[in-house]
């Protein structure tokens, strides 16, 4: 181990300056809103810390997120928590193959034991004993519950392997649920998103590193410091929002304006996320910005919370098959009550014996 | 639960069922009156067309006497500046007026976001006025019953709850959101059983008051 280079070394064999890595950790302490002067220690942590061995597990996904973070920046800048971590098993990324895949995971866990840190991206199917997903014959769930058995934290990345994703939307036929319902003993670390932002699943890596310990989740298990504030709130077409300028299309000219795309369907504002501030592509853009409204990929079940293309007070279902039914049910009991008043009404003129003056007799 | 899943849930279901029992509960109560029918008036009507004292009744009750004016002008305001506010905020606000698409199919302009803020505020305040007018007055607090406070208390709710989620105040928005469209919600469904039935029957009693008086002969 100490024969290894630092990761400084390391960063400038590929080419990353100590200034970009400092200008990376500033960042990160921006995101997770500490002070700037916790930037330097930010840095020193993450040259001093050990090289914890990370396990990453692939199950129902799309690789989506591990696109995310290795295509993140170029050079890739996020790529450095590969070089402080040790990725000993990831599907996508790793040489070894069949048996040997699976050897470098059980020597890991064994090497690492109670210390290695276990990502999870996708979903795990357990209906029918979690047949409908197999890795070297062995089912998602059982390969799970191996591996988390003796990790040190875990980690859910991805709004699939975080609150069960596409797999997990209706109808859900491979009884698809997230990590959190495998091991609901465990406090896990959501880093939902579809995929996530790159700079959120390594700030939340840097974040272990650094402190040792996971950071602030919110009720859901997200970070709060990555997930603190909807999209709404920090985007930047608010301000059409509130002087009630919307683009009715995609193509009209609100849409060329770029006013606020609410009534196209937006779910900014019930959707917690980091785009709106951090964006994409280094920066470059996020979802809004390029006309199209955000679709809430990082709250659960985001799939099945009506269309994309409705503004967010549609109601998901059709009201109109529960109201049809309501207003038949409405006018017969109506009409009935009614009926039943005024045959009770012609009950009691038909029972009415009149009095007449005749019939009034005086005592004496 | 989480609140995505209550939130699901209130959007859907539950605003499905509270708009059913609002849907069954007005027409039967409706057509319970209607079909009550009139006792037939036997007596000569003092006036050729009595429908059209009914419907200049219809707006003469709607504004403001001078003599009413006169007496507690303040709470007298209050009462005009909720039911306004209301309909404003109800009706013209965009989030709101999107729901009323989806589910009806009519759609209309809408009014700023901040402009409906405003009046928000005020209605918030006018409803507050009212409830202490009510709690303050002998007379009133005297007269008033479980019906009057609670037709209050739900009348109240969705509007201070409205107002706290568009600011993101005291809690998450989420949950302010569920928390607002389950007091929308709770209003609905007390809608027909409460003395807010009045939002659907005023029209209706006003005209049958002018146009009853009328007949007879009162300048109402």
């Amino acid at each position: 181990m100490d024969d290894e280079p630092t990761l400084t070394q390391r960063l400038r064999q590929q080419g990353i300056s100590r200034r970009s890595f400092l200008k990376y950790c500033a960042g990160l302490a921006s995101m997770m809103a500490l002070p700037p002067a916790l930037a330097p220690k930010i840095a020193e942590a993450l040259e001093r810390a050990r090289r914890p061995a990370v396990i990453w597990l692939s199950f129902q996904e799309c690789t989506a997120c591990t696109e995310s973070l290795t295509r993140s920046f170029s050079p890739t800048i996020e790529n450095l928590i590969f070089n402080v971590i040790s990725l000993d098993y990831h599907h996508t990324l790793q040489a070894a193959s069949g048996t040997h895949a699976e050897e470098a995971r059980r020597q890991s866990m064994a090497q690492n034991k109670g210390r290695y840190i276990l990502v999870v991206d996708g979903s795990i199917p357990v209906r029918d004993g979690g047949v409908y997903s197999t890795i070297a014959g062995i089912s998602n769930l059982d390969m799970l519950r191996e591996t988390a058995a003796d990790a040190a934290a875990i980690v859910s990345v991805g709004t699939c392997a975080s609150y069960g994703g596409l797999p997990h939307a209706r109808p859900n036929p491979t009884g698809a649920v997230p990590v959190s319902e495998i091991l609901p003993e465990r406090t896990i670390v959501h880093v939902p998103g579809c995929p996530p932002i790159p700079v959120v699943i390594s700030g939340v890596i840097a974040h272990v590193l650094t402190f040792g310990k996971l950071p602030e989740l919110d009720d859901i298990g997200r970070p709060k410091m990555f997930y603190g504030q909807t999209i709404h709130d920090r985007c930047y077409r608010r301000p059409f929002y509130d002087r009630n300028l919307f683009a009715e299309s995609f193509d009209d000219e609100g849409a060329r304006q770029g006013w606020c795309l609410y009534k196209l369907g937006c779910k900014g504002p019930t959707t917690r996320n980091a785009c709106a501030t951090e964006k994409w592509n280094q920066g470059t853009s996020f979802p809004i910005q390029s006309g199209h409204p955000c679709l809430g990929c990082s709250e659960p079940d985001f799939w099945d919370a009506g269309s994309f293309y409705q503004a967010l007070t549609a109601p998901p279902v059709d009201v109109s098959k529960w109201v049809a039914p309501a207003v038949a049910t409405g006018v017969v009991a109506g009409a009935a009550i009614g009926l039943a008043n005024r045959l009770r009404r012609a009950k009691a003129a038909r029972a009415r014996q009149p009095l007449t003056a005749d019939d009034v007799k005086t005592e004496d | 639960m989480n609140t995505m899943e209550m939130l699901a849930w209130v959007r859907g279901p539950g605003l499905a069922l509270s708009l059913s029992v609002l849907v069954i509960g007005v027409s039967v109560r409706l057509l319970e009156m209607f079909l009550l029918g009139r006792r037939p008036d036997l007596s000569e009507p003092r006036v050729a067309h009595s429908g059209w004292y009914g419907l200049r009744t219809m707006v003469t009750r709607s504004v403001p006497p001078s003599s009413c004016a006169r007496y507690r002008l303040p709470a007298f305001l209050a009462g005009y500046a909720f039911h306004i506010g209301l309909f404003l905020i109800v009706f013209f606000f965009v989030p709101h007026i999107l729901l009323i698409e989806a589910i009806t199919g009519f759609s209309w302009t809408g009014l700023n976001a901040w402009l409906i803020d405003g009046v928000t505020l005020i209605t918030l305040m006018a409803l507050l006025l009212v409830f202490w007018y009510r709690i303050s007055d002998p007379v009133r607090r005297f007269l008033s019953n479980f019906n009057d406070w609670y037709a209050l208390l739900v009348t109240f709710l969705p509007v201070l709850s409205g107002y706290l989620a568009y600011h993101r105040l005291l809690l998450d928005y989420n949950t302010l959101l569920v928390i607002h469209i389950l007091s929308v919600e709770l209003l609905l469904v007390s809608l027909p059983f409460t003395k807010l039935m009045h939002a659907f029957t005023l029209w209706f009693s006003r005209w049958y008051n002018g146009q009853m008086a009328g007949r007879k002969g009162v300048k109402a």
